[in-house]
């Protein structure tokens, strides 16, 4: 297994966000995580990248490597695990071209960081038409483009992609998590987490499902979205 | 005709003047509103920051014209002198930003704004106590020569305060908007909570912050000492007061803002000064200020940044 998490455990002040979860992401998988929103799904992925601390006992390690020892901006550059998060975050005040190239602040292969800029123009095109905007006025699917391109960029061992399909029209959700498969085509491995249960399902290849921080379930994508219960609470059938 | 000439040039005249004081205001706000802009703190010794640096410049130059002069020419020993002192006082910058701002970066903004003043009277103190209280005299980096052009007097180490300001900010936007660091800042000043996942750590991109201003603040403090070579601990306290005027004024995070802020206040102190009588001037000066502020809370150039502060 590529990512290994035992006994997570994550609070926020007083308040506990993940009870000790455990789960594995095989290299080249795409895994999601759904559940419903506060369940804590971003706080897995926060504490993956090492954006909010975790305690003691928990065990995160990525190819051998333990995370805990690495800060977020070196799980980035040194284990090469992007996190595309809630909301975008998208840098307004630059240009669409200055987004991506931050991207590669630590990257040193000034030659691949090229290659990699025209793959992400490649596949979003919109993105090399606006390329000298800034990135404060594109649209809300241009921007989530940008900021899964600029995720890409950053580092491609793996992606950790927090509700990419947020305030997207459907048409457009289905063009990004097509975007998404040609990513992962390219040998990286996705870690969805995902309020939109039914597109994640479809997505992935397998899942887990998180409710109060633990994970309560846990199998292929196809089975889940059979599961009674899975369809009960999240399919709205 | 005569007194219209005349007045023309007394304008002209006042214009130099302002400029110049402007340019020390405007160089050192600059320092005040990337930290600000950049890390969202009030670096409250910067004023002091910009005092070391004038020793830091004192001490180089002292030592440069003792062992250089007759060696190379006088525009040298200024250019070297300008280098060093850049150089060492950027350290002090990183040193403030490392020991005083980074342990408290998760803490209230408040304790964060007192130790920036707490940095600055033990920095102000401390060159008491290893200099003592006697004033010493910045020496001239070069012969002063007046220039009378028309109507107006200038003289070159005028010119060349204006000039090096000038062309100092310009290097400054240059670094800012093409280099990955100045990216980097940039990114900051709209959401520093993003950037890590960029892969960039705050913990270069802070004190790098902190060492262009100190950097800048130091050559100011050598302009300076160029036109008012008194120094004295306290030198600091004043001008570090108007260039946080001035840095808010600009707007947050806007250098081109603190910029223009910085020669506005020169231009309205100068010109206040010749309507009014001086003791006047700063009450009258700062009272247009407060009125500005009042009409643009923002500033000239508020910049717009994400409201989100949690990742």
């Amino acid at each position: 297994m590529q990512l290994n998490i035992q006994n997570l455990n994550v609070s926020y002040g007083n308040i506990k966000a993940l009870h000790g979860i455990s789960f594995s992401v095989a290299a080249g998988e795409i895994l999601t995580i759904i559940g419903a929103n506060g369940a804590g799904k971003s706080t897995t992925l926060r504490a993956i990248s090492r954006m909010i601390p975790c305690e003691p006992g928990s065990v995160m390690d990525f190819n051998g490597q333990n995370i805990m020892k690495y800060s977020a901006d070196k799980v980035v550059s040194k284990l090469g695990i992007s996190h595309v998060p809630e909301g975008r975050r998208i840098f307004g005040n630059l240009t669409v071209t200055e987004n991506l190239i931050l991207a590669c602040f630590a990257r040193k292969d000034k030659d691949q960081i090229d290659i990699d800029k025209k793959w992400v123009f490649d596949l979003f095109p919109r993105l090399e038409e606006r390329r000298h905007q800034l990135a404060g006025t594109l649209s809300g699917g241009e921007q989530q483009m940008l900021a899964v391109g600029r995720g890409y960029m950053s580092g491609h061992q793996m992606m950790l992609l927090d509700e990419p399909s947020m305030g997207l029209a459907p048409i457009l959700m289905l063009d990004m998590f097509d975007a998404l498969k040609e990513i992962n085509k390219l040998g990286t491995t996705i870690l969805l987490v995902e309020q939109n249960a039914r597109l994640a399902l479809k997505f992935a290849q397998r899942g887990y499902v998180i409710e109060n921080g633990s994970l309560v379930l846990e199998g292929p994508t196809h089975e889940l979205l059979d599961n009674p219960e899975v369809k009960k609470a999240y399919l709205g059938a | 005709m005569e007194p219209l000439i005349e007045s023309f040039n007394y304008i002209l005249q006042n214009i130099i003047n302002a400029l110049q004081r402007g340019s020390f205001y405007a160089v050192i706000s600059i320092g005040y509103s990337m930290v600000y802009g950049v890390l969202m703190l009030f670096n409250f010794a910067h004023g002091d920051i910009f005092m070391v640096g004038t020793y830091i410049g004192f001490g180089i130059a002292t030592v440069f014209l003792a062992v250089l002069t007759g060696l190379v020419p006088p525009p040298v020993i200024f250019l070297a002198t300008v280098v060093v002192t850049m150089f060492l006082a950027s350290w002090i910058g990183v040193f403030v930003e490392v020991a005083g701002y980074r342990p408290l970066r998760q803490a209230p903004r408040a304790s964060a704004a007192i130790t920036g003043l707490m940095i600055g009277i033990i920095f102000e103190t401390g060159i008491l106590i290893m200099l003592g209280a006697k004033r010493l005299s910045f020496p001239p980096l070069m012969e002063t020569v007046n220039y009378h052009i028309g109507g107006i007097y200038i003289t070159n180490v005028k010119a060349m305060i204006i000039i090096i300001s000038l062309l100092l900010m310009l290097a400054l936007h240059a670094f800012i908007q093409k280099t990955k660091w100045g990216m980097a800042m940039r990114a900051m000043s709209y959401d520093f909570l993003a950037v890590p996942l960029m892969g960039v750590s705050i913990n270069i991109i802070a004190p790098l912050t902190f060492a262009v201003g100190a950097g800048l603040a130091a050559v100011a403090g050598i302009l300076y000492g160029q036109a008012y070579p008194i120094l004295d601990p306290y030198m600091g306290v004043l001008l570090g007061w108007k260039a946080f005027v001035a840095a808010i004024l600009g707007g947050r995070g806007s250098i081109k803002g603190a910029a223009l802020a910085g020669y506005l206040l020169g231009f309205i102190e100068i010109f206040v000064a010749t309507v009014f009588p001086s003791t006047l001037r700063d009450f009258i000066a700062y009272s247009i200020i407060l009125i500005i502020l009042t009409f643009r809370p923002r500033g000239f150039f508020g910049m717009e940044h994400s409201t989100k502060l949690r990742l």
